[in-house]
């Protein structure tokens, strides 16, 4: 039941970035399965990120409209903390199909961080802005192939 | 001793109302800075600006809409209702978080004051780091966990006002006389931040963050290079002017936008925000 559960939520997109699921944003924390209720663990990206609901609301749907699901609980949880860095590689790839650079996997409190384009992969790129249409993401120009791409934001607990 | 559930809070009285007094503060002082920084979308100095600034201060209701969850697990009330129902004399934030943004009105006319910006929120978003460093340790688990998830997004805000902050005091002229001034009137009623309020030492004493002494140490500490990078003088002691807020003591500026913020919500409750 717990492998039909988490095949269930790799249908919910993250509501801002539709390719991305948020079993590959890495989200899901916990699935259990009890006596007819799945109980659901999320990690939110960040804290004031308006799609909370939203995900919510799906995940209750999609699980529901499960056999044998008689009730769905999701909860949200701080711990552990959601980083960057669990974003799954699958989930890499989509993100750069919806034109959004996934974060730098090298980050430290000293190493700047290097954005490869994600149209030409061109490593030429600039950044225009840290802050960008949505909390998680930044906004950049790549001077190779001239498109300005936004890139999600590298957030790690050495901050 | 570690405190990792809300339900244990019941055996402990005096744990329990320090813990609800501190997250009250850290919730009233990050949801009134954020509202100060709504009113300046659309305001500010360009387009980039109004972009990053309007993350920000959406990170930061995130923050109180947070702490605000806190306080409703705990059994304070709902977390909308804390938020917009109290009165002002029933809110924890300093005083300097209220305050207007400049003269006029963000509909009619703004002559807001890019410079207290500026200086309000570096000085704000560098102390709110010293205290959220502080509650990594907190001995009450779920406001620990918390604070490391705020960490990673202070991160960001922090480094953009200190940008900010550092370029207009050394751009020279006019910009630095207007920063120097805000500077001043910041300065004026910083302590309110770093106040713990009346219950204060029992919230030392629970383990639940650093005392007031400790927090503003740290403040200076930080900020002592800064000032010295850019030929400014750092006062050693701050006053609270206009009064202390973790008492209830506000302005006439807080009522004000307690008024306009829940408007919407006094007229409609189920109304989400």
């Amino acid at each position: 039941m717990k492998e039909q559960l988490v095949a269930a939520l790799e249908a919910v997109k993250d509501p801002e970035i539709d390719s991305v699921s948020i079993v590959e944003l890495g989200m899901v924390e916990a699935v259990q399965f009890d006596s007819g209720e799945a109980i659901v663990k999320l990690l939110p990206t960040f804290i004031g990120c308006p799609a909370l609901d939203i995900i919510r609301q799906r995940v209750e749907q999609v699980l529901a409209s499960l056999e044998g699901v008689e009730r769905v609980t999701v909860e949200f949880i701080h711990h552990p903390p959601w980083t960057s860095e669990r974003i799954t590689e699958q989930g890499r790839e989509k993100l750069k199909e919806f034109g959004i650079a996934p974060p730098p996997k090298q980050t430290g409190p000293s190493g700047e961080w290097q954005v490869e384009c994600p149209y030409c992969h061109s490593p030429y790129t600039m950044m225009e802005n840290i802050f960008g249409p949505t909390a998680c993401r930044s906004i950049f120009y790549c001077k190779q192939c001239k498109n300005p791409f936004e890139a999600l934001k590298p957030i790690s607990v050495w901050m | 001793m570690i405190v990792t559930k809300p339900e244990e809070l019941h055996q402990l009285p005096e744990y329990k109302a320090a813990l609800v007094e501190l997250l009250f503060q850290l919730a009233d002082d990050d949801f009134i800075v954020a509202y100060r920084g709504s009113e300046w979308l659309g305001l500010a100095p360009h387009i980039e600006e109004d972009v990053a600034f309007s993350s920000i201060t959406q990170d930061t209701m995130g923050h109180a809409a947070m702490y605000y969850q806190l306080l409703e697990d705990i059994g304070i009330g709902r977390a909308d209702d804390l938020a917009h129902r109290r009165t002002a004399a029933e809110r924890r934030n300093a005083i300097l978080l209220e305050e207007v943004n400049g003269l006029g009105h963000y509909l009619h006319e703004p002559q807001y004051d890019w410079a207290f910006a500026v200086v309000r929120n570096y000085f704000y978003a560098q102390a709110k780091k010293v205290r959220i460093d502080s509650l990594k340790n907190c001995s009450y688990e779920p406001l620990s966990q918390v604070a490391v998830k705020v960490n990673m997004e202070l991160y960001y805000h922090l480094m953009h006002w200190k940008t900010w902050f550092v370029q207009l005091v050394n751009a020279g002229g006019e910009a630095r006389e207007r920063m120097k001034k805000a500077i001043e009137k910041v300065f004026d009623d910083f302590a309110g931040v770093f106040s713990l309020g009346e219950k204060g030492e029992k919230m030392v004493e629970c383990g639940l963050i650093d005392s007031e002494e400790v927090l503003k140490a740290r403040w200076l500490q930080i900020t002592k290079p800064v000032f010295e990078q850019t030929n400014l003088e750092l006062p050693s002691e701050f006053p609270m002017k206009r009064g202390n807020g973790r008492n209830g003591e506000h302005t006439p500026d807080l009522v004000e936008a307690l008024a306009i913020l829940s408007e919407v919500y006094r007229l409609d409750p189920l109304a989400i925000w």
